[in-house]
């Protein structure tokens, strides 16, 4: 069988990548996206451990957090339509009020 | 036969991540985002959570990212900016990436020991986790439908106002 | 009462406080007042201790009272305690009846003056100081005192600060007593060490017994004189009197002649132990007292203003009490004190009196032919005159004789020249300025001579008692030559001071009293000759040798010298660290920590750029470090 350690260090290189995404993007939209990524690379790690130790309380912690992301979209990209409506732009570079 | 599929799915998951990273079209991304999502699904199975994979690609593949497309098409933007990242900020990113991903892995290696893994348990998996759910996760899981529901109004509180009048 | 004695310094310090705080609301009627009754109170307590003393056999203790424990720190112990034996109280009497008719006679002098309730506090306050210098049981203590007259002399003369003649004066006069008292210091931490303790009695024992090394005892002893040599006024820290008659004359009569000057020598004295036990520093004491006796009478020769000759003659005269003191003949010093203390300012309060009849002149080419127009002053003066000459039969005959008489004793035959050559030169300048002044054409400006007056009675009474104890002062002090038994001023003295007994016979005594004698009379004489018979005399000699007139004209140009090779290399170097040091690294600094704090807020600015990602990064960033703190 394939190792839970393969599909760890794939979990792992998708989260840093989720990250990466996160900081390179210049509009909103796009960064919530690579939170999902890192949102599902940690559902990847959840279930690699679930196998490692033999216990389906992984896969009860995955449905959850599935769940829960979910909900978070919603509510998110509702949040994201309203400041489109204000601001006109999702470009985060533009949607600064300090001036520092 | 198993390694194969592995490397197949990791591959296009991880593939369509770099690809997202590197596209700047809005609705590319997302688009790339569902292939991740799906192959991701994919190693769901591979890793003996079928519920989990069925889960993942119905809701996360077929629901999230669609909600996403949808906000992509709202917003109508056209064409992209110009990326205007700084080389500074761009190599500080790719550093801490490579650092993190250094620590991850470190922290992940005693965890994670390359064991077998244990075969689940008899009685199929999907009706384990469904005990699970009704009893020991019972209370979360009625907290989880809470939850959809307030995200649901307040979505709808949110954004369901129109401008103007 | 005479128990009583500690209060002595305080009843005037005490005025002093009251007027500082309250003079100016105070009328000047009772700022005199009370400013005079303090100083009187204080003359009666030491009167009252003066006659206790008197009373105690001989070899008795005289008084001590320890008021305040002040520094007890491991061997080191200095309480404040006063002690009255017989040197202290011939200076504390000096200074208490000398101060007394001083204050009366300044109630008069200084009554038009604005600032009357200040320059009372300063008085008494600087009687305060002076009391606690002789009554001080501790070299300590005494220092507080030394310390204390140096500032009220700085505030004294400085006291018509306005004018920048007197600030500069003042300042001239309170650093120039630094630099001395640097060297006392010292001193004063040698015999610290030594001894264990900075008492007086301490000290002589150690000296005479031989605890205190001789080589220790003569360092400690030259460093203390160098002090002495500052507030005396010696070669080489003299250069502060002359200027310091800037400040108002009642002023001059007491600090600069009577009293402040005069505490090196009391130093001196209460420190004969040790004196007595190093003959160098001795040596050192009697030829810097020889040679500033010397020289400054060479410079009061040309003076033309009437104080400045007067200040010149007091550092001459106390360059006498030094040669006495060097010689061992410490009660002879002291006696010549307490004469000097009556004529000097006897001269300089009748200087006073000229000035003020002449409003405001000083300068002697300018005045003349005052003997009819002030009757009471002038012969006042001329007592003061005579005395200061060593004319038999007043004061200050016997009391150089005194000295000049233990200098021959001792074998110093060069000290003894010396003197003798300094008193015909002492005889010749105050004849000088007599016939200057009251003698002769009356030579002064219209303004100054419109309103000629003789000075109101507060001013000419003391200036009548001080002609009288000039003249009498002398019969306590009279040499062997009139009986043995006749100096009992001497023989007061024995009970704190050793003094060197000398023996000489009759006819060498008599031979020097009648050489004494001679040159007084011959320095009158050519006074007559140059200023009464040929007023073209000096005139002539100046264009003779003008050479030397200028040397003494410009006071050998010592202070010149001193400005080149101390003065200007110090502020020059006060300047440059000023600059290298004070704007650079304390500003500099006191702005680099602004300029940092600036910084640091702009530094920080990042942190609330007001970008997601920015936030975000420094998520990433904390992520990572807490990550690697759960790794390790």
């Amino acid at each position: 069988m394939i190792p839970p350690s393969a599909f760890f260090a794939v979990a792992v290189v998708l989260f840093v990548l989720g990250v990466l995404a996160f900081f390179v993007k210049k509009d909103l939209l796009t960064q919530f996206m690579s939170v999902e990524v890192m949102l599902n690379a940690g559902n990847l790690a959840f279930l690699a451990l679930a196998k490692s130790l033999g216990k389906a309380e992984g896969q009860v912690i995955v449905l959850f957090v599935i769940t829960v992301a979910a909900a978070e979209a919603v509510i998110g990209l509702a949040i994201i339509v309203l400041v489109f409506r204000q601001r006109k732009t999702i470009q985060t570079d533009e949607l600064k009020d300090l001036k520092g | 036969m198993a390694w194969t599929v592995f490397f197949i799915l990791s591959f296009l998951c991880i593939g369509s991540v770099a690809a997202m990273i590197l596209s700047r079209n809005q609705a590319h991304n997302a688009l790339f985002l569902v292939l991740s999502f799906s192959s991701l699904g994919g190693l769901f199975g591979l890793l003996d959570a079928p519920f989990a994979a069925a889960v993942q690609v119905l809701v996360y593949a077929g629901a999230i990212m669609v909600l996403f497309l949808f906000a992509i098409m709202m917003f109508n933007l056209r064409g992209e900016l110009p990326v205007r990242v700084k080389k500074a900020r761009l190599a500080l990113t790719a550093g801490l990436g490579m650092f993190l991903l250094a620590e991850l892995f470190l922290a992940g290696r005693k965890l994670v020991l390359g064991g077998a893994g244990v075969a689940p348990a008899a009685g199929g998996d999907t009706a384990r986790l469904g005990h699970f759910l009704f009893s020991d996760y019972l209370y979360a899981f009625e907290i989880t439908s809470l939850l959809i529901l307030a995200a649901l109004v307040g979505a709808l509180a949110l954004a369901g106002r129109k401008e103007g009048a | 009462m005479a128990e009583l004695f500690w209060l002595i310094p305080l009843i005037p310090g005490g005025s002093s406080l009251l007027l500082v705080l309250f003079g100016t609301k105070l009328s000047r009627r009772w700022v005199a007042w009370q400013a005079s009754s303090a100083v009187f109170l204080s003359l009666l307590l030491s009167a009252a201790a003066f006659v206790h003393l008197i009373r105690l056999p001989p070899g008795a203790p005289g008084l001590s009272k320890t008021l305040l424990a002040w520094i007890s720190s491991g061997h080191f112990v200095s309480p404040i305690t006063f002690a009255f034996d017989q040197l202290t109280a011939v200076m504390a009497l000096v200074i208490t009846g000398v101060g007394l008719l001083i204050h009366v006679y300044s109630t008069a002098y200084m009554s038009e003056d604005r600032s009357y309730a200040r320059y009372f506090a300063h008085l008494n306050l600087f009687t305060f100081f002076m009391l606690v210098l002789v009554m001080a049981s501790n070299l300590v203590l005494m220092f507080v005192g030394w310390e204390g007259v140096g500032l009220c002399s700085y505030l004294l003369i400085g006291f018509w600060f306005d004018r920048p003649a007197a600030a500069k004066a003042g300042m001239k006069a309170f650093v120039v007593n630094r630099v001395g008292d640097a060297a006392f210091i010292i001193g004063i931490l040698f015999l610290l060490v030594q001894v264990g303790g900075s008492g007086f009695a301490a000290i002589n024992q150690a000296a005479a017994t031989g605890l205190l090394p001789s080589g220790l005892a003569t360092l400690a002893a030259i460093l203390l004189f160098v002090g002495a040599t500052g507030k005396s006024a010696q070669i080489p820290l003299y250069i502060w009197l002359p200027d310091a008659m800037e400040g108002p004359t009642p002023v001059s009569a007491l600090i600069h002649a009577a009293t402040m000057v005069t505490a090196g020598v009391y130093m001196v004295c209460r420190l004969s132990g040790l004196y007595a036990a190093s003959v160098p520093a001795s040596t050192v004491v009697a030829w810097i007292g020889a040679a500033t006796a010397i020289f400054a009478a060479t410079m009061a020769l040309v003076q033309n203003d009437i104080k400045k000759v007067l200040a010149y003659s007091t550092i001459s005269q106390i360059g006498y009490m030094f040669i006495g003191c060097g010689v061992g003949a410490y009660a002879a010093g002291m006696f010549h004190l307490v004469t000097h203390a009556f004529f000097k300012s006897l001269l300089f309060l009748a200087a006073g009196s000229v000035i003020h009849a002449l409003s405001g002149e000083q300068d002697m080419r300018r005045m003349g032919g005052l003997k009819k127009h002030l009757p009471v002053t002038f012969p006042v003066f001329l007592v003061g005159a005579l005395a200061i000459s060593g004319v038999p039969f007043l004061s200050g005959f016997f009391s150089k004789d005194a000295i000049l008489t233990s200098a021959f004793a001792g074998g110093h035959y060069v000290l003894y020249g010396l003197g003798l050559l300094g008193a015909v030169m002492t005889a010749f300048y105050m004849f000088r300025l007599v016939y200057l002044t009251f003698y002769g054409e009356e030579r002064m400006t219209p303004q100054a001579g419109h309103h000629i007056h003789e000075s109101p009675r507060a001013m000419t009474i003391p200036l009548v008692f001080l002609a009288a104890f000039s003249i009498l002062a002398g019969y306590v002090g009279l040499p062997v030559l009139f009986g043995g038994k006749a100096d009992l001023f001497g023989r007061f003295m024995e009970g704190s001071v050793k003094t060197v007994t000398h023996h000489l016979a009759v006819s060498t005594e008599g031979l020097l009293v009648v050489l004494a004698t001679a040159a007084s009379l011959l320095g009158i004489a050519l006074a007559f000759l140059f200023y009464r018979r040929t007023p073209a005399l000096p005139g002539r000699l100046a264009s003779l040798f003008p050479g030397i007139y200028r040397l003494l004209v410009g006071k050998y140009y010592i202070d010149e010298v001193y400005d080149a090779v101390a003065v200007r290399p110090l502020i020059r170097g006060a300047e440059m660290v000023y600059e290298r040091f004070d704007l650079k690294v304390i500003d500099g600094a006191l702005n680099g920590s602004a300029a940092a704090a600036g910084l640091a807020g702009k530094g920080l600015n990042f942190l609330q750029s007001g970008l997601v990602r920015d936030y975000a990064l420094a998520f990433l960033i904390g992520a990572i470090i807490f990550l690697g703190f759960l790794l390790l």
